[in-house]
């Protein structure tokens, strides 16, 4: 790609003047060294994790249950919660993101405020820090929500006021609220006006063209708004931090009023608060080895079909 | 998708009339409430971290107060809500079966710690207010007086020492702290992301720019915490190994791992502000014989500024409220000192780190949701600024008004 920009650059100005080549190479030299840059700091990072984390990485790890105080033994239930966590979330967030885009682009007019404020609190909800969420979810969720259940169903008993799996997926659903919209509202303009107006024409009301017309061709939207958010949501460990993760747990969570661990979390605890820092590196690499591999991949398969649905635009 | 029509065989008068239909009348009505939840949210949102730092803001109230409770009316002068007299009293057996419950929970000490005292706020002073009503001594009145003062008082001063016998909540180094992380991080950051944004839109040919595009914006798949982990264990090393400084987890190191969160959001946003610049701007730009780094420098960057601006207020934005990256890298001491390498302590780890260990309802508790507020507020207006202002800006200058 250098040699490209030089020739033609060289061809521009060698019947020109020669001093403005020299300057315009550095320049344009500068901000290729800036992506260089980046695209080396990125691939470094995967190439340590993945180099210090292979000689623990296996099925073993995967499957297995911490032992020895963590200092020994696998993830497998960090993966479980994970999962559990990523599952949840998204039950409550893409029905709720789906229906949202779709009033964006069926519903809203061109110039309506409320569509506007819609979306501008959708922006901040994707610019609101993570740690806000946890403390949403803490004030909300917990201490609202949980003790008024408790209130109503258990008659005081404490049961859904404390951290558990449900209070913390739904946090982390209004976190992930956003990436769903966006990708189904994008999804949603790629359907021809055509299309629409053909099916209104055909006399089926506003309605069934959304139901049947626009809905389909939302599907691809929404499974990369999907898999976009499981990726964000297993990731993300601000949120839960005081909303449902626990540090160790002997057994698998049963119940959505249990606490879990959390892959994030995991590698949090473990680089920070472990008793031996040192000697549980391997596992610290291997877990975020595993972590990395599961939002890396979730986010590639999202961006090819993405790719798939702008080609369908084109 | 032709085969999903509903085929509708019997046209009659009737049914080609436009009629009322209830379910499809009540499913737009849903669809349209639901929409309005994300308002909703941000509005809970902000109701319930700031309702969670209130007691912070009663307590100097209950200076006023303090003539009417020795006079009569006590209970709505503390401002307390309606918690207090909904709360049933029958938590008291509760902390010893929970014990039972989750033994094997070794994360539970703050679940524990809830359960001792799971009453919201209101609770907590509703101790001295019926203290007050069957004593009527002003002295319960001026000592939660003299609590508030010290609250208040302390958080101008530079000691964050939450936990202690007399408690001190400053907040002066935490905001310095997270300046220093923010300004390291975007001083990093945004040099790098516009730079990169600029290659990619002006000089890249069109198949380096499909690669490079994706390339960079995985950045922003990596979980901050992956990021975070990296600094504590790779780079707070190697960077020891070159500057050796002393302590090491420091601003620098944060600020360098949060440049790496950063990157990603800046250089998207920029890039897409490159190329939303007319066409015709960098074609009249190239007949007047400028060069393609000239067009692009001189021509393209200046026009795109209201974007790139808006891009660098984002960025500002996720910077600050990063809990994970400051959590792991910054070494989390509430020093105050203009020394980029000395560990540093930012809001969002304040809270990520101390919010577990807090007793429910307590003053420490209400502070970090204050600080939670604060957080809020501030990424909120940055993104209101991003977002006003600056299209505002934008569309002036494209559409030459």
């Amino acid at each position: 790609m250098e040699t490209t920009i030089n020739e033609t650059e060289n061809q521009f100005f060698s019947n020109k003047k020669k001093g403005i080549d020299i300057k315009g190479k550095f320049v344009v030299g500068i901000t290729q060294v800036a992506v260089l840059l980046i695209i080396a700091i990125l691939f470094i990072i995967l190439g340590i994790i993945v180099y210090e984390g292979r000689e623990k990485f296996s099925w073993e790890f995967i499957s297995s249950f911490p032992t020895d105080g963590m200092t020994k033994g696998g993830i497998f239930p960090a993966l479980i919660g994970t999962f559990i966590l990523v599952v949840v979330m998204s039950i409550a967030a893409v029905p709720f993101g789906t229906i949202t885009a779709i009033y964006l682009t069926e519903y809203a007019k061109e110039n309506s405020k409320i569509a506007a404020a819609v979306r501008f609190s959708i922006r901040t909800l994707a610019v609101v820090p993570s740690i806000i969420f946890g403390l949403f979810g803490l004030g909300f969720f917990i201490q609202f929500m949980g003790t008024g259940m408790d209130k109503a169903f258990n008659g005081g008993e404490l049961h859904w006021g404390q951290p558990n799996i449900l209070w913390a997926s739904l946090t982390m659903s209004l976190l992930t609220l956003p990436v769903i919209i966006v990708s189904v509202e994008e999804a949603l303009k790629t359907i021809p006006r055509e299309l629409r107006e053909a099916s209104l024409a055909l006399g089926a009301t506003k309605w069934q063209t959304i139901k049947n017309v626009v809905f389909p061709g939302s599907v691809s939207g929404i499974m990369t708004g999907t898999i976009l958010a499981v990726s964000r949501g297993a990731g993300e460990v601000a949120p839960i931090l005081f909303t449902g993760a626990a540090y160790y747990l002997a057994t698998l969570p049963k119940s959505l009023s249990d606490q879990f661990m959390n892959l994030g979390y995991h590698i949090y605890i473990m680089s920070t608060q472990s008793s031996d820092v040192e000697k549980t590196m391997p596992i610290q690499f291997a877990t975020t080895l595993v972590l990395l591999i599961l939002t890396l991949s979730l986010n590639l398969v999202a961006v090819i079909i993405r790719s798939r649905i702008r080609r369908r635009a084109k | 998708m032709n085969s999903q029509f509903p085929i509708n065989q019997n046209f009659t008068k009737e049914s080609l009339k436009k009629q009322f239909r209830l379910s499809e009348f009540l499913a737009e009505k849903i669809i349209s409430s639901v929409a309005f939840l994300s308002i909703t949210i941000i509005v809970l949102i902000f109701v319930f971290v700031f309702k969670e730092s209130l007691p912070i803001f009663n307590f100097g109230k209950s200076d006023a107060a303090k003539t009417e409770i020795t006079t009569d009316s006590k209970p709505e002068s503390y401002g307390s809500t309606p918690t207090e007299e909904l709360k049933p009293e029958t938590y008291g057996a509760e902390p010893a079966a929970k014990g039972e419950l989750k033994p094997e929970t070794y994360g539970s000490e703050p679940v524990t710690q809830e359960d001792l005292k799971p009453e919201t706020y209101g609770d907590v002073k509703a101790e001295p207010t019926v203290e007050s009503t069957s004593n009527e001594t002003p002295e319960a009145v001026s000592e939660n007086k003299e609590g508030a003062d010290k609250t208040w008082s302390t958080f101008f001063t530079t000691e964050w020492v939450p936990v202690s016998e007399h408690p001190r909540f400053g907040l002066i180094a935490l905001l310095v702290g997270t300046l220093k992380v923010t300004i390291i991080a975007m001083l990093i950051a945004g040099p790098l992301a516009i730079l990169a944004a600029l290659y990619t839109s002006c000089f890249a040919s069109k198949r380096t720019k499909e690669i490079i595009k994706p390339i960079i914006e995985m950045l922003a798949a990596f979980p901050s915490v992956v990021i975070g982990f990296f600094a504590l264990m790779v780079l707070a090393t190697f960077f020891q190994d070159i500057f050796g400084y002393d302590s090491r987890l420091n601003a620098f190191i944060g600020g360098v791992a949060m440049a790496l969160a950063a990157i990603p959001i800046i250089y998207t946003i920029s890039e897409d502000a490159l190329s939303a610049v007319p066409k015709t701007y960098t074609e009249a730009s190239l007949a007047l014989g400028a060069s393609k780094w000239q067009t692009a420098f001189f021509v393209t960057l200046p026009a795109a500024t209201p974007g790139i601006f808006a891009a660098l207020l984002l960025g500002i934005g996720r910077v600050f409220g990063e809990t994970m990256i400051a959590l792991m890298a910054t070494g989390n001491a509430a020093l105050l000192s203009a020394n980029p390498f000395e560990s540093v302590r930012t809001f969002a780890a304040t809270i990520g780190a101390e919010m577990a260990e807090t007793v429910f309802g307590e003053t420490h508790y209400s502070v970090l949701f204050f600080i939670g507020s604060l957080l809020f507020i501030f990424s909120f207006a940055l993104n209101a600024v991003a977002e006003f202002y600056v299209k505002g800006k934008l569309i002036k200058k494209f559409q030459g008004k």
